[in-house]
């Protein structure tokens, strides 16, 4: 008996690329990456879109994903790109996208990809984190101590084990705000992109380091936006500006 | 038990007395997330308890009468894919009056988090506090979701005894196959529903409807005795259970001349007239079945004698070709699914299987989506299914189920097959390019010797052989899973001793050396297989009375939970739990498993009607112990299990000559 092989199905190709800015709010936050890639596969096949596929006997859905905000986190700037098999309107991408995804896992924007570098221009992050019942001068402070700090050596569990690494050098920009909005002491931050990324988590321990600061509620975080970084102004930019250009 | 000691240490039930604001002082019906999210920080996975699915329905609290949480006893990767709870809370959400929210069992690490910080077992939809609703349905497929229904209550401010609960307590309804025997569960239940669920959830709320409308007249007891005179409601407390000096029942009594003597099982006659799930839940988070699922017909008629969903759910009822392809259609739509399940019983026993299998396979040939059909039948034709289903994909593992390894045990069983059809089954499915069979066996059944069982292992070797031969490959793979008789209530074998647990080890080695020892086909033959303890266990709770409870709440208060999952389960935890409970009884734990049980004793549930004769099950019993097999109904003449006349009905198969799909094909991305 012969093996089976894949079947020789005529693998249509990806005529069209789109580029999805999305959030990610209330509730929803808690998902993880892994969620939101079955949570958009089948917003997508419910959406009707012609998405393309690999070839093989298990073909996957031709979707790129850029690095995501942790669990937990919420985020205005999360950005995947989808292979298609016939051109769509980028706007009426957006809107079916949108209709098909829950509440929460919303689609912001959606360009026709016309650039290929991408990856290499999500450069920052700008992160806000709300602290339910901390005093603003309280925070002021931390974020002094540590704006000050040469270097703030956290810890954190990766893949490959426990890594140790300073949190303060891709810290470019950080911000306490002098009142409390809705109950928060509120914190903003603009982190440049490196190899071990330094994600509000490691912020947030870096600070209970040098200020001891220790929320009585767990601070809720928010990706502002992600993109290039203006070196004068530390200003994130918008990284899908050069697909939009003509 | 990681958390055991956690709890124990805080003192579980202590905690709870203290836990005196779990509304915060916020009003009836309210969202209770923001107190929730803080805690969701510091567990694991938190996405299974915020909701927000897509087709996930949250009505305004005020614009119901009657309220429903449904609650699945399980965590939410088992409790979300559930089809009984997707079909009641949408048929509950469709009435205008009514609001339905789910519910599932929260694990340790945020259990001990709610109870530090006061946050009650809430519903996934709108976060709203369990304590708040009118009624709470609790779907039991298994036994070992009694501890987390306990959990549950407590969390949610309930008292887990129903005698103390008042007006304003929701009423707690149990349901599911494990409410085929409630008696365990008796004293912290207040209602338990027999058989399917759908027109009962609906005259439950009418009742609950009215009996509110009128003001609550008469008090709980008052709404108990509306629901109990239906004579398809069982109230347990209405019932009193009086017992002989040596430990069997005596008899079990309605308290009151209204209250019927026994209490009848539900039917849903036309299953295309409940065409559900309309819009399944798409969970955001991982869950054991990530498919759109859809139940081709109900019931099965093959009489295996163990098994306990094929009694209970009798007589057949098939859901038209046309119906089946319109749940399809419906729901892939709704949920953009890249899998469908075809589900039942017995999925290959449906008339037109074959026709419903070729249409749906051509239409979604070419749309990436899969279709599967879990069928263990042990037949050419089943072989020839799964490879319509399988046409250019992968054809991996194929599972059939013999259950006994002797062919004088499958006549014990009624499994009606020989060790010639299954190696004819095997070898067509080898030849058909599958190179993996697994094979689905049990271990200690009635009148079972270790000899019965040694014989798995030459059929495995044989089905290896047959299997080189057919494919001319050495790479062919057989895996041999043997899981644990547990007698259960309405079957021939209720009356059944249960084999010990030391006996089911012993045997299981015995089968395990005989595999490995094999240098020609041992390293071919997987063998899987789980010890006989956790067995034990849910014996106990399936075949037990109303004395059972009181092991169930010491298990529970010293900290069983999710018993279900062997890294939580804990067989001493159990064994204390019942040296105690039933300290100065006639009865222990080998009383209600491994002991035998005559004709004339009154079995627990006897009260409780499934439909079936017990004169036929007692012959059945009979017929298995002189090894007589007997037919399926569904294709030859009647054999008087007493469903059919009893319901006025007949097996509901086709043909409905109806053989094409009337429906347009579908494309990727149309
Ligand atoms: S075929 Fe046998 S084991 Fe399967 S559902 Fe029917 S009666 Fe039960």
């Amino acid at each position: 008996m012969a093996s089976r092989r894949p079947p020789d199905r005529d693998v249509a190709p990806v005529v069209q690329r789109i580029r999805i800015r999305h959030a990610r709010r209330g509730r929803l936050r808690f998902s993880s990456h892994r969620d939101f890639q079955r949570a958009l596969e089948r917003a997508i096949r419910r959406a009707g879109l012609p998405i393309a596929f690999s070839a093989g006997f298990s073909p996957h859905p031709k979707i790129s994903y850029a690095g995501s905000a942790p669990t937990g986190v919420a985020s205005e700037a999360e950005y995947v790109e989808i292979g298609l098999t016939s051109p769509r309107d980028p706007g009426q991408v957006q809107v079916a996208l949108d209709a098909a995804l829950p509440p929460g896992l919303d689609v912001l924007d959606a360009v026709e990809v016309r650039t290929s570098d991408f990856a290499q221009r999500l450069e920052a992050s700008w992160w806000r984190i709300e602290f339910p019942e901390v005093d603003p001068v309280a925070l002021a402070g931390a974020r002094d101590a540590f704006w000050a700090a040469g270097s703030v050596e956290v810890e954190r569990r990766t893949k490959s084990g426990l890594r140790r690494f300073d949190a303060r050098e891709p810290v470019v920009w950080l911000d306490a705000h002098p009142e409390q909005v809705g109950g928060c002491a509120i914190l903003e931050a603009v982190v440049r992109h490196v190899t071990l990324s330094v994600r509000p988590d490691d912020v947030l321990a870096a600070l209970r380091q040098v200020a001891d600061l220790e929320p009585p509620v767990p601070p809720r975080v928010t990706r502002l936006a992600q993109g290039p970084l203006d070196p004068a102004t530390y200003a994130v930019g918008d990284p899908l500006a050069p697909d939009r250009r003509d | 038990m990681i958390y055991a000691d956690a709890l124990i240490g805080a003192g579980p039930l202590a905690t709870l007395e203290c836990m005196t604001d779990l509304r915060a002082g916020r009003p009836i019906g309210a969202s209770h997330f923001d107190r929730l999210e803080p805690l969701l920080a510091h567990v694991a996975k938190p996405i299974q308890y915020v909701g927000g699915e897509v087709n996930a329905v949250t009505k305004e609290w005020d614009s119901a009468e009657v309220r429903w949480a449904l609650m699945y006893p399980d965590a939410y990767e088992v409790g979300a894919p559930n089809q009984g709870i997707q079909i009641l809370y949408e048929v509950l959400n469709e009435q205008q009056d009514i609001l339905a929210e789910r519910s599932y069992a929260v694990w340790p690490d945020l259990e001990e988090a709610m109870r530090a910080a006061a946050v009650p077992q809430f519903t996934v939809d709108g976060h709203r506090a369990l304590g708040d609703f009118d009624l709470i349905g609790i779907s039991f497929a298994t036994e070992l979701g009694y501890t987390n229904m306990l959990t549950a209550l407590d969390l949610a401010g309930i008292p887990v005894h129903a005698k103390d609960r008042d007006l304003d307590t929701p009423l707690v309804v149990a349901g599911g196959h494990a409410a085929f025997n409630p008696e365990p569960i008796a004293d912290f239940i207040d209602v338990a529903v027999l058989g399917d669920g759908e027109e009962a959830v609906l005259l439950i709320s009418g009742i609950v409807r009215q009996w509110k409308g009128e003001g609550r007249p008469g008090g709980r007891h008052e709404l108990l005795m509306r629901l109990a005179r239906t004579g398809s409601l069982y109230v347990p407390a209405l019932y009193e259970v009086t017992y002989l000096v040596d430990g069997r029942i005596q008899r079990v009594v309605p308290m009151h001349p209204e209250v019927p003597w026994r209490v009848a099982k539900h039917t849903l006659m036309d299953l295309d007239e409940w065409s559900y799930p309309k819009a399944p839940l798409v969970p955001l988070a991982e869950t054991v079945h990530e498919r759109m699922s859809v139940e081709i017909f109900r019931g099965c008629t093959r009489g295996c004698r163990f098994c306990q969903a094929g009694m209970i759910t009798r007589p057949v009822r098939e859901r038209s070709i046309t119906g089946v392809a319109e749940i399809v259609q419906r729901g892939l739509e709704a949920t953009g699914f890249e899998e469908v399940g075809l589900l039942s019983l017995s999925s290959a026993d449906h008339s037109e299987i074959g026709d419903i299998a070729k249409n749906l396979a051509d239409r979604y040939e070419d749309s990436q989506t899969s279709l599967s059909l879990p069928s263990t039948r042990v037949d050419a034709f089943n072989v020839d299914l799964a490879n319509e289903l399988s046409r250019g994909g992968r054809r991996s593992g194929l599972t059939f189920a013999p259950e006994g390894g002797s062919e004088r045990m499958r006549k014990v069983i009624n499994k009606q097959v020989t060790e010639e059809d299954l190696i004819r089954t095997v070898t067509t499915a080898y030849a058909s390019g599958w190179r993996h069979v697994k094979l689905y066996f049990m271990c200690g059944l009635p009148t079972e010797t270790d000899d019965d069982v040694l014989q798995i292992a030459s059929l495995a070797k044989e089905v290896i052989k047959a299997g080189r031969e057919i494919s001319g490959r050495r790479d062919i793979k057989c895996t041999v899973s043997i899981g644990g008789f547990v007698p259960k209530p309405h079957t021939p074998f209720q009356w059944a001793s249960q084999l010990d647990h030391e006996t089911t080890d012993a045997r299981l080695m015995k089968l395990k050396d005989a595999i490995r020892s094999d240098r020609e086909y041992g390293k071919a033959i997987g063998l899987r297989y789980h010890d006989g303890k956790p067995g034990i266990v849910e014996g106990l709770l399936s075949r037990g009375d109303r004395r059972v409870g009181r092991v169930i709440e010491t298990a529970w208060r010293a900290g069983a939970r999710f018993d279900g999952w062997s890294e939580h389960f804990s067989f001493d935890g159990w064994m204390a739990a019942a040296e105690d409970a039933f300290s100065g009884e006639v009865v222990d734990v080998d009383w209600f498993t491994t002991r035998e049980r005559e004709r004339t004793e009154v079995l627990p549930w006897d009260h409780l009607d499934s439909g079936l004769d017990s004169a036929w099950l007692w012959e059945d019993w009979q017929d298995a112990l002189d090894e007589v097999a007997v037919d399926d109904c569904r294709w030859t003449p009647c054999f008087d299990c007493g469903v059919c006349d009893q319901l006025g009905t007949e097996i509901q198969v086709g043909p409905t000559g109806v053989t094409t799909l009337p429906m347009p094909e579908v494309r990727a991305g149309g």
